[in-house]
């Protein structure tokens, strides 16, 4: 799998590294759907919207390695969607934490990839998380000690828009606006679905901007969340607020890439059957053969 | 005797601030009670390794585990109904789970919590607490256990809870040859009729009722268990084998908590007749903490009157 060095940002070959890029999160979606049909269950929905931001985070934003998971200066990921699981492996693997192979192991009984992450299982893992609301207390918790003993590293805690009707997300807002904690970005995959509807119509938590605004955070929102030159320039324009956290608004496709599974609540925990998971890689594939000709052509 | 009485949360705070000298990578969280639960002691000497959250307990218990994952060494305090019983799922599931280094402290454990009433004298947080694997559960008896148990919790890796209380009880650990190990029972009197196992503030009032019991020829060992998990089933065994009859006395629900710990433990290994004192399936109520534990039952009188009862 190629991989990206962020230091070609930094020599300014911006458009080849987001076409790389583009098929990196490509290459995670296969991922996605291949170890949630090996599982017989899972979340894909959740895990598809939220790849652009995931790609970005483990390809290019974090100060990471993964030969060395758990070096003390790393920063942090807390996947407060936990649910995401698929995703976050899928990024993981790709990213060299361990075997892609392992990906076919998810929900097995012994497997290190359980149905929510657990830190002490898998490699990469910062942070046990599944239980909504309680991840981004976490990551504030982290970024709180980073403050605390004048460490450099960020915190990325990422949410669900569902997640957020949990009381406990304010309660953690409330906390990191107070202390200004500008080490933290805390990132909302708004695709708008949760298990019983459109979030709108559940227990709308709209709108989320202002909320996170009357908390005192710095609110960025992006327009398209599965475009990934905005996911980019959302997380730079995010590095340069000082003195609050920042909320990174992303309004994504629940399902994205998979025809079959954009915009439909009825893939937030499915399992694709052998038929749909051979027409979801095809799709797939077939996005990976475009990306290929546009990178073709652009080194020309 | 007339021992001198230092209720078991100002024992906590004055703890953590001498451990605060030694460590520095112990920080103290509060949700808005570090006046009561005693934090206040800490935060007068390290201000700034103190931090409020505010009433939001079960934030606070995702920031302890946030902190703990980077190294820190967090006591997160509250009171006892709110530690262990609004914050259980995320004491479960962002310390418990991951096995992170959190020392949750409750304070204001049990009904001698008094006038405030029934809303807030938690007595279940031990037997919510115990249900979590890997938690140890400390429930200390006086001034000098409860320090003792503050060092031991900081030096154990893994998530601890304390159980302190708010009333003022009398020292009876004060002695030289002192020593406290997680885990491990004290025997504190020797006896041959039967062994009352007791925890808390009710280990001084069973070595009365023990003395009561004497005096009318009932032969009673008393044993201190401070550890509720992991519990001392080798000293428990012991004295079930000796004395062939156990009671269990605890500031707490006869549900769940040290009765329970005691009879899981006997039942299996060496099953004995159990008698539990404590709070029988009920709610607490307002008054002076004194005149609830005698209403209650579990003061040295209540203790010796459903002990003789039931011999």
């Amino acid at each position: 799998m190629p991989w990206v060095k962020s230091n070609r940002r930094r020599k300014g070959v911006f458009k080849m590294n987001t076409l790389e890029l583009k098929k990196t999160a490509n290459e995670i979606r296969k991922g996605i759907l291949t170890s949630v049909h090996a599982a017989k269950a899972g979340h894909p929905g959740g895990s598809l919207s939220s790849t652009e931001i995931l790609t970005w985070l483990y390809f290019e934003e974090m100060n990471i390695d993964p030969k060395d998971p758990r070096k003390a200066d790393r920063d942090r990921f807390v996947l407060s969607k936990g649910h995401s699981a698929p995703g976050y492996y899928s990024a993981l693997a790709e990213r060299g934490f361990f075997p892609k192979e392992d990906l076919l192991t998810l929900r097995h009984t012994g497997s290190h990839l359980q149905g929510h992450p657990n830190m002490n299982d898998t490699p990469g893992v910062d942070m046990t998380s599944g239980s909504l609301g309680q991840g981004i207390s976490a990551a504030v918790g982290m970024a709180l000690s980073a403050k605390l003993s004048n460490d450099s590293y960020r915190v990325y805690a990422l949410l669900g828009d569902g997640e957020i009707e949990e009381g406990q997300v304010w309660e953690a807002s409330m906390f990191a606006g107070f202390h200004k904690l500008d080490n933290l970005v805390v990132i909302v995959d708004n695709n708008n679905l949760q298990i019983d509807g459109p979030v709108s119509e559940v227990c709308s938590p709209y709108p989320i901007d202002k909320k996170f605004e009357a908390f005192n955070f710095h609110v960025i929102d992006v327009a398209d969340g599965n475009d990934m030159e905005q996911v980019a320039a959302a997380f730079k324009a995010a590095r340069e607020v000082k003195g609050m956290p920042v909320a990174i608004i992303a309004h994504t496709t629940k399902g994205k890439g998979v025809s079959f599974m954009e915009n439909q609540v009825g893939w937030h925990g499915k399992a694709p059957n052998d038929e749909q998971y051979a027409q979801g890689m095809k799709e797939l594939e077939a996005i990976g053969e475009k990306l290929e000709k546009e990178s073709g052509a652009d080194g020309k | 005797m007339e021992n001198k009485k230092i209720a078991t949360r100002e024992s906590y705070g004055k703890a953590l601030a001498e451990l605060g000298k030694k460590h520095e990578d112990l920080v103290v969280l509060d949700a808005d009670l570090a006046e009561a639960t005693k934090t206040g002691i800490f935060k007068e000497a390290f201000p700034e390794r103190h931090i409020d959250c505010g009433i939001a307990e079960c934030n606070m218990v995702g920031i302890a585990a946030g902190l703990a994952t980077t190294g820190k060494v967090p006591f997160a305090s509250s009171f006892a109904m709110f530690a262990a019983g609004r914050a259980f799922e995320q004491v479960r599931n962002s310390v418990g789970y991951p096995h992170l280094n959190v020392k949750i402290a409750a304070t204001h454990a049990g009904i001698s919590v008094g006038e405030d009433g029934a809303t807030h004298q938690c007595n279940e947080d031990i037997a919510l607490m115990r249900t979590i694997p890997g938690m140890v559960v400390i429930n200390p008896s006086d001034d000098v256990e409860a320090r003792a148990a503050v060092e031991a919790a900081y030096e154990h890796e893994g998530p601890v809870y304390l159980r302190f209380g708010r009333l003022a009880v009398p020292v009876i650990n004060d002695r030289p040859d002192y020593k406290f190990e997680i885990g491990k029972g004290v025997v504190l009197r020797d006896g041959k009729d039967l062994t009352i196992v007791a925890t808390g503030l009710c280990v001084s009032e069973a070595l009365k009722a023990a003395e009561a019991l004497a005096a009318e020829g009932v032969d009673a060992a008393v044993i201190n268990i401070h550890t509720i998990k992991p519990i001392d089933e080798e000293l428990l065994c012991e004295y079930a084998k000796k004395t062939g009859k156990v009671v269990t006395v605890e500031e707490h629900s006869i549900i769940g908590g040290l009765g329970g710990a005691v009879c899981e433990a006997l039942s299996e290994k060496c099953p004995v007749p159990v008698k539990r004192i404590g709070i029988r399936d009920c709610f607490g109520e307002s008054g002076p903490a004194a005149e609830l534990i005698h209403k209650y039952g579990i003061d040295a009188e209540g203790i010796t009157a459903q002990i003789k009862e039931w011999l």
